[in-house]
């Protein structure tokens, strides 16, 4: 295994290429706001992909993010349509989101079921939860919602964040800690590296997983949270395929989907190369959008290329 | 009763056929089968055509999910095959009428499934020889699968206007659909390889014990690709029927979340996620559940909404059926209660 | 020592898997400041035991007294709690993680409240380089444990288990990576923690490190108890012969079955045959029509020699060939073609396929040969199935009945069946009489003499030395992953134990 940083600053280092490309070929491409919407329109996007970081560091993976980022737009139009108080809408849409990642984490671990097949089973109920309270889309118009929706954060230089790009700068840094400084989070890359050994280490290896898909399902509902803000509504077909763009920018990242190798760091700049993607085609304005899905299969390919060159030596088992 | 009970399409058999008494009951004309236009007409054979395109890339997922694998790409390659056939056909709305086609029809029929064979193989590459795992290597085709399909279509709906196109979608022979044809063909040809040749036991073997198979001297790989290569297949003929069915292409919506509805039908006929046992006649069951479920919803007027959840309630049941360590659980649930009287 | 200084006593302790009698009423008396060995052959029950007393499975029956007082535990958390520590044979450390890590994972150093509360990096380094400086071991604790070598690894894990405040220290395997150096190291810290008054259970199987540094031993084979020694006592030859029990198996030598002389070409033969950290270079030849045995304790080789030469594992050098003709033979596949046929030991992991009916178990290696193109026809697989289960007999409902449901020594008569299907030129038996009843195993032994007398190579691999020499012409003697001398069949049990117990035997001799 080669140096566990090399990935990561191959991914920096393609981030800072794509910028540069870009500065040299567009004019108007270099100001501080082009950098600050890639955070400000990937807000969601950036949130929901660190707690996949943990799951896909844990060895596991969680498709049902998309779905839940959906429900929780849902419930929390419905609810505020109902009259609650939008910061109980709030803790409420969390504590549903953490719950559903929890019971997914619940059947992975008590009974060894494969986590792609729950979590696409998760997937289903929880869009079929959304058909359920409506099929059409339904507007926020609660003045908290719109006040945070409409909220700039100056940052200097005629710039601005949104509240949903804060979140998920907030998101990111406590993504770090909790990896980097807690228990959990080590315990997660020690289940990532061997389950095995962890357990006979003593880990707790059990509660572990358990934990990563309830932190998947909790970053999912704060995503939906910063959702609800960037669209100001609720609406089953939100973040259809979001989880495929998860994933995505884990893996772009840095991180091994085999587990245990990986920064979350890295994963904010998966989120920004592809956002930065859509700004290029954007700024060039002849290639049409699906040239974002054919270079982010690309990336994809070479990166897993890559991970299998840094793996060395194949697992045996596997 | 037991023996029974044990076959591998005991359950599969059980859900469908209560569906269908569900339906029966609700709507007693839900059954009935007449003779029109010179076919079989009636709620059964709907869902049978219906149930063609799924069931044909189900049987393509059960091999690949036998020896242990996953194919997450079969969405985009039906886009894919759809788009390059409805492409090469094209025949454009001209004044001499609409039956002409850009290509003869077998070419562009055989390009299109040239073209899935092709997905197909890459999946098998990427998971023999760059040794991914099956999910990741199948992910990036997803992914980018689309995006190809949407390059080559310019992101147009393509619509067919030649009518000899629309047989395989929606033409009948000797009064059944030609989709339905296709499907039991296939079925039946893949049926024969599994317990008639030596890919079939090899197959088994690598499911049942990958490591006793290569110590037995089965080159794994070598039917890895074959496996991947002919699921990529299928997912194309279910491509052509899919989009000749609705006239057209759409790269964009073709076949999707049809992986996910494979997968289901794959488990719920049986077929053990984790390799070793796998049953054709079980999937082929799975996909006429699946299809009859979505008609069930409608006939009973219920919301088509709730499909999506009784569709996830289903596959936690049949999962947790499978587990064994639930199993154990509710034996020793059942244990305890019994010392309990 | 006095009854006031045992710290640990298991006693009765039985522990069944399906079809197997891991363990049955055995014993083990651990005392403050002693090096204790746990010794015995493969499938002794040596694991079960220690994977009982660190919680990692429950015992069937049997109680566990940790000083005086009746104690129960379930998890490997509980034991060390309660101050057992074990380092384990497979899992070493974490690849993905560094050395400090991996020694202080699951109790890390915080930092004080005001400063977050985190895991604190530098004390948790601090702590890793203190405890390897005290075991002597060189390391930059920041660097990855998979980057390592084994051996540093090995010594890693080592200090993690010592790490915590262990009352028993288990040591399963510790040194079958390490240098003569390393030992030297792992030994004078054992030694130290003796003295500290920890208690350890030392599992291993080079006889000379038992006499370096063990007080006292306990000997298992087939899941009972032996005995318990004091080292003094007990000579190598002895412990030996304690391991390795003295069943007799009411076989003969067909007196047809003359050995071949040196005019009989080789069928196969390999040139400093090797694998880093496996099997030292060996030579092997072994011709038509012949029987060569290999003996040798667990962990010698004998396995690994097996593997390279069907080609389970990579080779790192030497040649093969076969019929004097140089090969390729790079996987299984190869190795099938050119008419090698391999009974790996681990039946469960290697051999059987558990869902696939005995017919289709038998016809797999045959059909692998022929290939996808040409199919056996059913008649066919059904005629060679019978034919097969008849001369070997296999008690079996029908040929169509999963192998899954077999007995133990029919699943393994089912895999040579597979095997002589394929009508090979050398067949390669690793202990095909384990695990399977004294009958079969007098079947089983029948039919590898049968096999020789039909020109078949046979290479007979046992962990019972009788079995090796009642069969063999040739007897290869591994020791220490390498080839400790070569006999001619008539040598006799002991020659062959003098060669495995090696200089030590002959001193105590």
């Amino acid at each position: 295994m080669k140096h566990p940083l090399l990935p990561l600053a191959i991914t920096v280092a393609l981030f800072v290429a794509m910028a540069a490309f870009g500065a040299v070929r567009y004019p108007g491409f270099l100001s501080l706001q082009v950098f600050l919407n890639l955070l400000i329109d990937n807000a969601f996007l950036c949130v929901v992909a660190v707690g996949m970081t943990f799951v896909i560091l844990s060895g596991g993976i969680d498709l049902s993010v998309g779905a839940v980022i959906a429900l929780t737009t849902m419930i929390s139009a419905a609810l505020l349509q109902a009259g609650w108080n939008p910061w109980a809408v709030m803790a409420t849409v969390l504590a549903v989101g953490a719950a559903f990642g929890a019971l997914q984490g619940l059947l992975i671990q008590r009974f060894g079921l494969a986590p792609f097949i729950v979590t696409l089973a998760g997937m289903f109920l929880a869009r079929g939860c959304c058909y359920l309270i409506s099929t059409e889309s339904m507007p926020i118009t609660d003045t908290t919602y719109t006040a945070i929706a409409q909220a700039r954060i100056p940052v200097g230089f005629d710039s601005s964040l949104t509240v949903g790009a804060l979140v998920a700068l907030l998101t990111v840094l406590a993504g770090m800690r909790l990896a980097h400084a807690t228990g959990f989070g080590r315990t997660v890359y020690a289940v990532g590296g061997g389950e095995g050994a962890a357990r006979l280490m003593g880990l707790p290896v059990a509660a572990t997983r358990v934990g990563v898909y309830l932190l998947s399902g909790f970053t999912a509902a704060l995503a939906g949270i910063v959702m609800t803000f960037y669209m100001l509504s609720g609406y089953s077909l939100h973040a259809v395929g979001l989880e495929l763009d998860a994933i995505a920018a884990v893996v772009i990242g840095g991180t091994l989907l085999a587990g245990g190798v990986g920064y979350v760091a890295g994963t904010l700049f998966g989120v920004l190369i592809l956002g930065i993607i859509q700004t290029l085609i954007a700024f060039d304005g002849t290639l049409s959008s699906w040239w974002t899905r054919i270079v982010v299969g690309v990336l994809l390919l070479l990166f897993c290329l890559l991970q299998r060159l840094f793996e060395g030596r194949a697992r045996r088992t596997e | 009763m037991k023996r029974l009970a044990q076959h591998a399409l005991f359950w599969p058999s059980v859900t469908l056929a209560l569906l269908l008494v569900v339906n029966a009951a609700f709507n007693p004309s839900f059954l009935a089968i007449s003779w029109r236009d010179g076919h079989l007409y009636g709620n059964l054979v709907d869902i049978l055509n219906r149930a063609a395109p799924l069931m044909i890339v189900s049987l393509g997922m059960t091999l690949v999910i036998a020896i242990r694998g996953l194919d997450i790409s079969v969405g985009a390659v039906v886009a894919i095959a759809a788009t390059v056939a409805a492409l090469l056909v094209g025949g454009g709305f001209s004044a001499e009428g609409a039956n002409t086609s850009e290509h003869p029809l077998w070419f562009a029929l055989g390009a299109a499934l040239l073209a899935a064979l092709v997905c197909g193989l890459w999946n098998g590459v990427l998971v023999v020889h760059a040794r991914m795992q099956p999910i990741v290597a199948t992910l990036i085709l997803m992914v980018a699968g689309r995006g190809i399909a949407q390059l080559l279509t310019g992101g147009q709906i393509i619509t067919v206007y030649y009518p000899p196109y629309f047989v395989l979608g929606s033409g009948f022979l000797f009064g059944l659909p030609v989709a339905l044809w296709i499907a039991a063909g296939l079925w039946l040809v893949l049926q024969w390889l599994a317990t008639r040749t030596a890919l079939g036991l090899f197959i088994r073997a690598i499911g049942g014990n990958p490591d006793a198979a290569r110590v037995a001297g089965v080159r794994a790989a070598d039917i890895a690709l074959c496996v991947y290569t002919f699921c990529g297949l299928a997912a194309g003929i279910a491509g052509l029927i899919i989009s000749s069915n609705v006239k057209s292409a759409d790269a964009n919506s073709a076949g999707q979340l049809l992986e996910l509805d494979a997968i289901l039908a794959v488990t719920l006929g049986g077929t053990a996620l984790t390799g070793g046992r796998f049953s054709l006649g079980g999937t082929v069951l799975g996909a006429l559940i699946i299809q009859t479920l979505t008609a069930t919803i409608y006939s009973l007027g219920v919301p088509p909404e709730v499909n999506l959840v009784v569709k996830a309630a289903l596959v936690f049941a049949v999962m947790l059926l499978q587990s064994a360590e639930f199993r154990a659980l509710v034996a020793r649930v059942a244990r305890l209660r019994a010392g309990e009287t | 020592m006095t009854d006031r200084d045992i710290v640990l006593e298991a006693r009765g302790i039985s522990r069944a898997f399906p079809g197997v009698q891991a363990l049955a009423g055995v014993d083990l008396t651990l005392r403050a400041g002693e090096v204790h060995a746990l010794m015995g052959q493969n499938g002794a029950g040596k694991s079960t035991l220690i994977k009982v007393l660190t919680g990692l499975c429950a015992p069937d029956a049997g109680s566990i007294k940790l000083l005086g007082a009746e104690v129960a535990w379930h998890t490997p958390q509980q034991a060390q709690r309660l101050g057992i520590s074990a380092v384990h044979q497979e899992s070493h450390l974490l690849p993905n993680l560094s050395v400090a890590e991996n020694i202080c994972a699951g109790r890390y150093p915080r930092q004080p409240w005001f400063k977050g509360g985190g895991i604190d990096w530098p004390e948790t380094r601090r702590r890793a380089r203190d405890l390897l400086s005290r075991l002597g071991i060189d390391v930059d604790v920041t660097r990855l444990a998979g980057g390592l070598p084994a051996a540093v690894q090995q010594l890693a894990a080592v200090a993690r288990a010592v790490a915590g405040d262990a009352r028993v220290l288990i040591l399963d395997e510790p040194t079958s990576s390490l240098d003569a150096g390393e030992v030297q190291a792992l030994f004078r810290l054992i030694r130290a923690l003796r003295d500290q008054g920890v208690a350890i259970l030392f599992v291993t199987h080079f006889l000379d490190q038992v006499y370096e540094v063990c007080d006292r031993m306990t000997v298992l084979r087939n899941g009972r108890l032996v005995g318990e020694y004091t080292c003094g006592k007990l000579d190598a030859r002895g412990l030996v012969a304690a391991m390795v029990g003295r069943e007799i198996v009411e076989a003969h030598k067909s007196a047809a079955h003359a050995p071949r002389t040196q005019e009989t070409p080789a069928a196969l033969s390999a040139r400093g045959l090797a694998r880093r950290g496996a099997l030292e270079p060996v030579d092997v030849e072994i011709r038509a029509g012949e029987v060569l045995g290999v003996a040798g304790l667990l962990g010698s080789g004998r396995t690994e020699l097996a593997r390279l030469l069907f080609a389970l594992d990579p080779r790192d050098q030497g040649d093969i060939q076969v019929d004097g003709q140089p090969v390729r033979l790079e996987e299984p596949a190869d190795a099938l073609r050119l008419g090698l046929a391999f009974c790996p030991e681990d039946r469960k992991q290697d051999g059987i396929v558990a869902e696939l009916s005995v017919r289709e178990n038998i016809v797999l290696a045959l059909q692998a040969r022929m290939g996808l193109g040409k199919f056996l026809a059913r008649a066919a697989q059904r005629e060679l199935a019978d034919r097969l289960v008849a001369a070997l007999g296999i008690k079996t409902a029908s040929i169509e009945t999963p192998v899954g449901q077999l007995s133990g020594g029919n699943q393994q008569k089912a895999i040579i069946a597979r095997w002589l299907a394929t009508r090979p030129r050398l067949l390669i038996l690793d202990e095909p009489t384990r695990g399977v009843d004294i009958a079969a195993k007098q079947e089983l032994m029948g039919e590898v003499l049968k096999l020789a007398a039909d020109g078949t190579a046979v290479l007979f691999i046992s962990a019972e030395i009788e079995e090796v020499v009642r069969v063999s012409d040739r007897i290869l003697v591994l020791r220490d992953r390498a080839k400790a001398g070569e006999l001619p069949g008539d040598a006799g049990e002991d020659a062959v134990y003098s060669l495995i117990a090696g200089g030590m035997a002959a001193g105590d001799a």
